[in-house]
Parts: C-alpha cells; structure tokens; sequence
C-alpha cells in the first residue's frame, strides 16, 4: 500500500506498532496506513505556551498522573504575551513556570534566557527532527514540517491528554501534492510562495489534509523559507505541512544538535522518511516559482492575495517584521538589506521583532539592529506580542499595518476596524520606508 | 441528548480570533471569556445569547488559532450546539474534548435563519428548524462520543473509564 510522506511518519508513530529508529537513513518498519484512518499515535514532542498551557495544566490533573510522559519531551514556551504585559499575563505566565519547575520539565524557557518565540527557538534549540511527531497547543505548530517531521496544532485537552499519556489520536490525513518548479527571483521568499498558494485554494482548501510540497524547486528555498511555508500550512485549513529531507534538512539538523552527540530523549536521530512515488493524492498544485512576484494578502483573510505592484496607494501607518512565520535570520537581513542607509516615512511605526535571543544576537554582530535603529525602527525582545493583537504594536481605530504576521482576521492586531496586510519582510521593509504597501523591486 | 434554542447565524469563516479576542486570552475563565464571546464580529452577543441557543456557522467555522478558549467562550455563553457547513480541524477537536456539541450539516447550516426556533437531537443527528418546519439530517455521533460529550470532555471521559 503506497502512502504519503505524512501517512508513513504516523505509521512509524502507531501506538504498540513500528519498531524504535536505528538510523539517520533507514526508516523503521511500519504498518500501512491509508487516509481517514483513525490511530493512537506515541508523541515525539508535546508543546505549549503561556496562552494554552495553563489551561491544559488546570486539565492535566484530571487524567490521573501524576507526571508527565517525559521531562524531556515536553516543552514550554512562555512567548506570547511576555515580557508579562499585565497582571493577568503575568499569572498565566506564573502558573506556567511553577508547573515547570513541579514537574522537572527540561525544556522551558525563561524569557531571557535562550527564549523566544516558540515556532523559532525548538527548531533552533534542536528539539524537533525528521520524522518526529509532534503536536503542540498552538496552530502553528505545523511549522516543523520544513524539518520532515509530522507535526500538527492542537487545543489544551490534546495537550494536557499528551503530557500525561504520552499519545494522541490521530485521523490520518489525504494529502495535497504542492510541485515547486524551478527558482524564485530576487526579492520573492518563502512567504510570497505560500501566501500565493493560500490565495489559489482558499483558506480551508487545504482542511483537514497535508500539504506535501515537493519538486526541484524545493532545493532552490532556505530552510527559513520552509518554516515560513510549512508556518502558515493551517491557513490553508491544512493539518500539517512537510517538506522532503535533503542535504539542506540534515545540514540545519547537524548544526543545531542539542549538547553534544549524545543521542537522547531530546536529541533523537533523525529518521527520514519520502513519500512513496505512487502515492496518491487529493489534487495536484504546481508553482512555477521563478514566474512568482512579491505579494500581499489584504484584509482580512490571508486568501485575499495580489501582487503588490497591484495593490494600490495603500498608506499604511505601522509595519511589523517578526513572528514564528518571519522572525528568522534571513528575514532580519533581507529587512536590513533593503532599509540600509535609509529611513522610515514619516508618520510609520515600524516595530522589528527577531524571534530569539539567537537570532537577536547574531543580527546586532551582524550590524542588522544597527541599520534598523538609524532607520528610524524600534526593536523589539522576542514576543508574539502584536501579532495576535497582544501588545508591542497593537493598532487604533481605522490603523492600516504591514506585517510579516500569519493572520489579518477582524481585530486581529488591535482594533476591530484595524487592518492588516499580510507580506515578506522585503515588502514590509520597502513599504515601511515608502509609507504605503510597496514593492522592493 | 436534545435540545432546543433560538439560532445566531454568522457566515463562513468565522475565526476565533473574533470567537474570543486575543486581547482577553490573558484569562481562561469561562464566565470572562464568555462576556466577550463573538464581541468583534457581533458585540450584542453575550448580551443576547440565552442559555439553549444554537450557533449557526458557515464554512470553516472556527478557523485560526488553536486557543480552546474559543469553544469554552461559545459553551459558557449558553450554547448548546453549533452547527456549521463545515469546521475546522482543531476547533473541532477542541469542542468535542471539552464537550461542545457540534453537527457538519450543510444543509441546515444554509437554510437556517437568524432568530429561527432550532431543535438537535444529537443521537439520531436530527435537526430541526421549528419556524420553518424543515427538518435536515446531521451524521450522528457515535456512542462513544455521546458518552464523552455527556461526561464533559475528553478528560473527564478517560478519567472515569
């Protein structure tokens, strides 16, 4: 029975099946799935933040253990309304850490120290790798496909039943086939290839199923690229996103392994699965990916996508570059690449966010948060702060924004006749010097 | 299990981020969160909602974040039922594990109005549009799930097995 490359990493998952991994290369054994199949899927990885995770600890204690699975298999984050924004936030946080240092969890990360914003810093940190399951209280989660790992958002019930059992129930997927042709042109990213994906099959396009990308294409997008892709798979509806592991997967994995080469609990090897050649699929995507241009998804659905040499004298009055989909490395050089030597109009907020102490770090050696500040921006700590409409940036009553964010609902970032306009860090930067949605081109 | 409300009708892609702001997310409180339940998309919500009610979506109801505060704010408003073209994914899961009942019938989520009496009967997956007459056929749970949904939640359900 032929299966999808997410099909064969839940069935190395099932529950009292599939046999431990031995190798990098080798695959373990596993029973054959098809799609629709309901299963008990052995977790990887189990993850929550300071919005979700007090929730699932208050239910933690209702499914009878006393500790979690595993120390090391669960991770907290606290990122989403830290540095605490008020007294509320602040017990979540509160409640979060005691339950932390209670249980001896392994990986939390205090703000501060090695933190940041969870989608960047487990990658980072080295916590997930091809072919892991994974599943974590937040929707983004999907982003560790880019690794090859199946990984998927769930609620707090699913993340409490996780911590304590260790499993989760699964239906397994149908999938998406997405053929990356060719390579993208200067200034068009991993955020302009998905964005224009999510406007051709529309915000539930993709429910319920994976979005499996695959073609010669994907040799050509950074592995920052593929976090951005694979972060925004559930704007599409999707249940995950993944993308096959090449040498770009094992080379990110091997520079990011946690202390050491000690293979542990946290530092699992990883097992590298590909679809089979005659797997089937829902329907067939292909993008040219050289015929691509900059884009932007308008208000207020993350479908609503044209070109930006489209999109008209928008003036904007904020822009935001960072988040688990745009706070990497790459996407603080490219801002700083088109800002250097150059300012913010007048009358624009522009608020850069790197996603982790590491990635903060290695932008001010880089002189990146030098360009920023005399550009006129703000830098900010880690945080999902705006995005969600949290703090760090959150927009008046009729406010336009320029983010690099994943969602432009309703209210999304502040006021209910705010807007957001989603787009790459090179359109944010350029339409932050612009003072209207503007390409770098 | 049946029950028995006036009918809010929203349209497709109802997101939780209009579900239950993420300006309020610095609580789970049912009762807080169920103040601001649909405030950015319906701001008279919580204060009309009666205990009973059925919430009518389109498709894709639930969209977004994966916050269970989403369905814990529709359930602590009084809502008995919502019923929807279609959910997703981890709304739905979210629902069901905190025993949120939620029917896919498009049908009925088309042909209901706003204001209509709407009766669900969620072991045969009957509803019906009592205003109008019409009577549609949802999928019906399956007993485990009508056990889980009668014990209040996923956590609740294992803990008693």
């Amino acid at each position: 029975m032929s299966m999808t490359m997410t099909q064969k990493i839940l069935a190395a998952h099932v529950a009292g099946g599939g046999a431990s991994a031995t190798g990098r290369a080798r695959a373990p054994r596993a029973p054959s799935l098809r799609a629709g199949e309901l299963i008990m899927a052995k977790l990887d990885l189990v993850l929550g933040n300071d919005i979700t995770a007090p929730v699932a600890i208050r239910e933690f204690s209702k499914f009878g253990h006393a500790e979690v699975f595993d120390k090391e298999k669960v991770a907290l984050v606290p990122d989403h309304f830290t540095p605490n924004k008020d007294i509320k936030a602040a017990q979540q946080c509160a409640a979060m850490r005691a339950f932390a240092q209670e249980q001896g969890i392994v990986n939390y990360f205090e703000v501060g120290h090695d933190c940041g914003i969870e989608h960047a810093l487990l990658p980072e940190k080295g916590l997930v790798t091809a072919g892991d399951l994974v599943i974590g209280a937040d929707s983004h989660t999907c982003t560790y496909g880019a690794l090859g790992a199946f990984s998927t958002g769930v609620g707090s019930t699913d993340m409490a039943a996780g911590m304590s059992c260790g499993q989760t129930w699964l239906r397994v997927p149908a999938a998406i086939k997405v053929e990356l042709r060719g390579k993208p042109r200067k200034w068009v990213s991993g955020k302009d290839v998905i964005l224009h994906l999510i406007g051709q099959i529309g915000v539930d396009g993709a429910r319920y199923m994976s979005l499996e990308f695959m073609g010669d294409g994907v040799a050509s997008l950074s592995m920052d690229d593929r976090f951005t892709i694979a972060n925004m798979a559930i704007e599409a509806g999707a249940k995950n996103g993944i993308f096959p592991v090449d040498e770009q997967t094992l080379a990110y994995i091997d520079a990011h392994k946690p202390g050491g080469s000690q293979f542990t609990a946290t530092a699992r090897p990883p097992r590298v699965y590909a679809a089979d050649p005659d797997a089937e699929y829902e329907r067939t995507v292909v993008i040219d990916l050289a015929a691509l241009e900059p884009v932007v998804a308008f208000p207020h659905l993350p479908s609503k996508v044209r070109p930006v040499r489209e999109a008209g004298e928008v003036k904007i009055d904020q822009v935001v570059i960072g988040s688990c989909t745009n706070g990497r490395i790459s996407d603080m050089r490219v801002a700083a690449e088109v800002m250097r030597g150059k300012h913010v109009a007048d009358g624009v907020r522009c608020i850069v966010i790197p996603a982790t102490q590491r990635i903060y770090l290695q932008a001010m050696e880089e002189g990146l948060l030098k360009t920023f500040v005399e550009a006129g921006c703000v830098v900010s700590p880690p945080t999902c702060g705006p995005c969600l409409g949290g703090h760090m940036g959150i927009l008046a009553k009729g406010e336009k924004c320029v983010a690099t964010t994943n969602r432009n609902f309703v209210g999304r970032m502040g006021h209910v006749e705010s807007e957001v306009y989603l787009a790459s860090p090179a359109v944010a930067a350029a339409s932050a010097l612009a003072g209207k949605i503007s390409s770098p081109i | 299990m049946k029950t028995q409300g006036t009918a809010h009708k929203y349209g497709d892609n109802v997101d939780t981020d209009v579900i239950i702001p993420a300006r309020y997310l610095n609580t789970s409180e049912a009762s807080e969160l169920a103040a601001h339940c649909m405030e950015d998309v319906d701001a008279a919500f919580a204060a009309r909602v009666q205990s009973g009610d059925i919430l009518v979506g389109g498709r894709n109801f639930g969209c977004g974040s994966s916050r269970e505060h989403a369905p814990l704010a529709i359930k602590a408003s009084g809502v008995a039922c919502v019923i929807a073209e279609s959910f997703a994914r981890i709304f739905y899961r979210n629902a069901l594990n905190i025993a949120l009942p939620i029917l896919e019938c498009p049908a009925a989520a088309r042909a209901i109005s706003a204001g209509d009496e709407v009766s669900v009967d969620l072991e045969t997956g009957e509803i019906v549009d009592k205003t109008t007459g019409q009577t549609f056929a949802a999928e019906p749970f399956p007993p485990f799930m009508l056990e889980l949904i009668a014990a209040g939640g996923l956590a609740n359900y294992l803990s008693n097995r």
